[in-house]
């Protein structure tokens, strides 16, 4: 399953390198280094991709996606929701 | 209310939506007095259409041609063995990203060098390699860069940092791809053996992380120039289903045009900063060449001559292999990332080929045609 699920950033480190991403109530940590600096700041919304933000989204957008990924989590089972959430920015589907 | 695409992405439900969509496609299509080809690009839309049983779900004359965008499946042999090699040095660890060490090259796959006792690492992210060339002083580490537009960025903030943090032991061996040559290899074609199948591709569907970090800009040749409209889309069901249908809609309304579906994260720009960093450390090859498709113009990238001290290919070419290679008699790889071909129609598939004892790469790779009709076959 890919689902390019929207993140919200919770808190950029001082060098501007990394952020910490909640993505529907899961927080990891991410690579900032692709994007220009203090371009990205805490509550805006980013797309992932291995460990990387490869750019932002658009707020309306991101919540309205994620309202519908929601629905579609809650037709998974819980190993596969879970498994869903934490790799989806390392989901292979997207392409290398 | 009329059935309005606006409406449908507001009240997105997973599977009403994919019916809804489905039925809006048929009733389009059913206006049109041909068919329609339409090359997905990118093999992680392969899956979502196979995983999902789309094309069960089109009309029939909508018709689903799997292109070659599988940065895994395309590498060939040659540079498979460079891999091989590489990682073979003594004092070598070489890393890479997806199913590459999977992919068998003259002498084996990556694999069969790690059970040699070769030093060879799977990473999610490039960074990784960082903290794998600190934890390893006294070896060199190879950073096997492969993938597309998406990827590129990512090798290329690595090269910045290497350079940055000045680390001594990391290298890289360059296999990055671009996208937009090889649809146009696609159309350009024009041998004896292709030319009738190169005209059945009628439009595309763009790959959409391709065209977060290169924008959907990098597609605009294609209305224009060959008449092909594309949509670049997302790799959810919905969001085919949704890309499906515009393109349809434009074949009705007599359009040819570039459309993003995915909007929620492809702009026409795409990441400014992402292509300045591969600007910067990258320059296009006159020709690289394809698993099954050949040498394609200007369609891979290599280190800039002034950092060929962190280029691997540099650094070892007195023991790189150089012979051309030719692929499997029986596989015909080529012709399924041509579009010419679907899986079923090999005469391996599923028997002498399988994910588990692959003789092509469209099976090794996760990514690949063949393993999206294997896995997920009983929706054939």
């Amino acid at each position: 399953m890919c689902l390019s699920i929207p993140s919200k950033v919770v808190r950029v480190a001082e060098d501007q390198t990394m952020c910490t991403v909640d993505t529907m109530g899961v927080q990891r940590d991410a690579n900032l280094m692709m994007m220009a600096d203090d371009e990205v700041k805490v509550g805006d919304y980013v797309l992932l991709h291995i460990g990387f933000v490869m750019n932002k989204i658009d707020e309306d957008e991101a919540l309205a996606s994620i309202e519908t990924y929601r629905e579609i989590l809650e037709l998974m089972d819980e190993d596969e929701r879970k498994q869903a959430i934490l790799e989806d920015d390392e989901c292979p589907r997207r392409g290398l | 209310m009329p059935l309005e695409l606006k409406n449908l992405y507001d009240n997105f439900r997973d599977g009403e939506t994919i019916k809804a969509y489905a039925k809006m496609i048929a009733e389009d299509a059913a206006k049109l007095d041909r068919t329609i080809n339409i090359m997905e690009v990118c093999g992680g839309h392969t899956h979502t259409i196979m995983k999902f049983g789309l094309p069960q779900l089109m009309p029939k004359n909508i018709n689903f041609i799997h292109g070659p965008g599988c940065p895994v499946c395309i590498m060939p042999k040659e540079r498979v063995d460079h891999a091989y090699v590489l990682a073979m040095q003594e004092d070598v660890i070489l890393v890479t990203l997806g199913d590459m060490i999977k992919v068998p090259g003259s002498n084996g796959s990556l694999q069969d060098a790690r059970s040699k006792g070769a030093d060879v690492r799977f990473v999610y992210s490039p960074m990784e390699c960082l903290k794998i060339a600190e934890e390893n002083p006294d070896k060199k580490v190879i950073f096997f860069a492969i993938g597309f537009e998406t990827t590129t960025p990512m090798t290329a903030v690595l090269i910045d940092q290497t350079i940055k943090q000045n680390v001594p032991n990391l290298f890289f061996h360059i296999n990055h791809v671009t996208v937009p040559e090889v649809m146009q290899e696609l159309i350009d074609s024009r041998d004896e053996h292709v030319d009738s199948y190169n005209n059945k591709i009628d439009a595309f569907l763009g790959p959409s992380h391709v065209s977060v970090i290169s924008g959907s800009r990098i597609y605009e040749p294609f209305p224009v120039d060959y008449k092909r409209p594309v949509v670049v889309s997302g790799f959810e069901p919905v969001d085919v289903m949704q890309g499906i249908s515009m393109i349809v809609k434009q074949f009705v309304e007599n359009r040819c045009e570039l459309e993003i579906q995915y909007t929620r994260v492809v702009t026409e720009e795409g990441n400014l900063n992402a292509q300045a960093l591969i600007e910067k450390y990258f320059e296009k090859v006159d020709l690289f060449k394809w698993r099954g498709l050949g040498n394609v113009p200007r369609s891979g990238l290599k280190l800039r001559d002034e950092y060929a001290h962190l280029d691997a290919e540099v650094i070892y070419k007195d023991v790189l292999p150089i012979a051309e290679i030719e692929d499997h008699k029986l596989c015909i790889c080529g012709d399924i990332l041509r579009g010419m071909a679907k899986p079923p129609e090999c005469t391996i598939f599923g028997t002498a080929c399988k994910p588990t004892s692959p003789l092509g790469s469209c099976m090794v790779s996760s990514e690949g045609a063949c393993a999206a009709y294997y896995k997920y076959g009983n929706l054939l």
